[in-house]
């Protein structure tokens, strides 16, 4: 029978919603204080969602530690205490959450070779989270 | 079509030991969890289950029985016991959080009158849950 396997990771970042194809009062009006000049962070929550069959002798449909050292080398020593918006990830996009979930999960989806990547799910704030799972959406 | 979900909790032991492999592959795939003496877990568990509002009682499902039927059978069957030595299904089987959560699918899922079982889910820690859709592999 298919299992999917939530594990979750935090990491701390900054960040400032600024796009510069709007003007400055545009900005302010689109992002809000979120737009002031020199940023905010937060402490994000990551979960990871991996599915699939689960093994006969292990009793896994992905090890754990497998699962750990890939989202700890790929996405925690990438983007922990870090600032996105001086990222070259997030050099012609802006770092909304929403971006960054989808930042992540292509990342994880191109490393992941130990289980099938089904969502990647980012709590900004415990008042939001942002999910993806994959599409067509191509990122500049 | 609604969803109702019912949260429990229970404690029980477990480790991680495949005979079929040597004791140096067992501590190489399962770490720490191989450790023949068992650790234990507070598991959560959420049950949820699906189907339409009746209109005479507004329930998807009676609420008291959905947790005497959680109750009965898992918490009563897996609270305070060691996994592999006391549950049945993992005489020969890991007791992963994978295979803990299709076990309570398979002991649920008959048990559940006209509501339908959508979802097993099962917390081993905050950091770690598996889901269960009762999906062939």
């Amino acid at each position: 029978m298919k299992a999917h396997l939530t594990r979750r990771y935090k990491f701390a970042a900054a960040h400032r919603l600024h796009c510069t194809e709007l003007s400055d009062a545009q900005n302010r009006e689109t992002y809000g204080k979120c737009n002031n000049p020199h940023g905010h962070g937060h402490n994000y929550v990551l979960e990871v969602t991996v599915a699939g069959p689960v093994d006969a002798a292990t009793g896994m449909v992905c090890n754990l530690a497998d699962l750990d050292g890939c989202v700890r080398r790929e996405i925690l020593d990438t983007f922990d205490h870090e600032n996105l918006n001086s990222r070259q990830e997030f050099e012609k996009i802006v770092p909304t959450t929403e971006n960054l979930a989808i930042v992540a999960f292509q990342i994880l989806h191109r490393a992941l070779n130990h289980a099938h990547l089904e969502r990647v799910r980012i709590e900004e704030t415990s008042m939001n989270s942002f999910e993806y799972a994959g599409g067509e959406e191509v990122l500049a | 079509m609604i969803y109702l979900t019912r949260k429990c909790e229970f404690s029980a032991s477990h480790h991680y030991y495949n005979p079929a492999l040597s004791a140096e592959e067992n501590r190489r795939v399962f770490g720490k969890c191989s450790n023949l003496n068992g650790h234990g877990h507070n598991y959560t568990l959420e049950v949820t289950v699906k189907g339409d509002v009746d209109p005479q009682t507004g329930f998807v499902m009676d609420l008291k029985a959905l947790k005497e039927i959680l109750n009965r059978e898992v918490v009563e069957v897996f609270d305070h016991r060691h996994l592999n030595k006391e549950i049945p299904e993992f005489a020969n089987l890991i007791p992963t959080t994978e295979n803990v959560a299709i076990s309570i699918w398979n002991r649920l899922k008959d048990h559940l009158g006209a509501a339908k079982l959508h979802r097993v889910r099962v917390y081993e820690s905050d950091d770690l849950f598996v889901d269960c859709y009762g999906e062939a592999a």
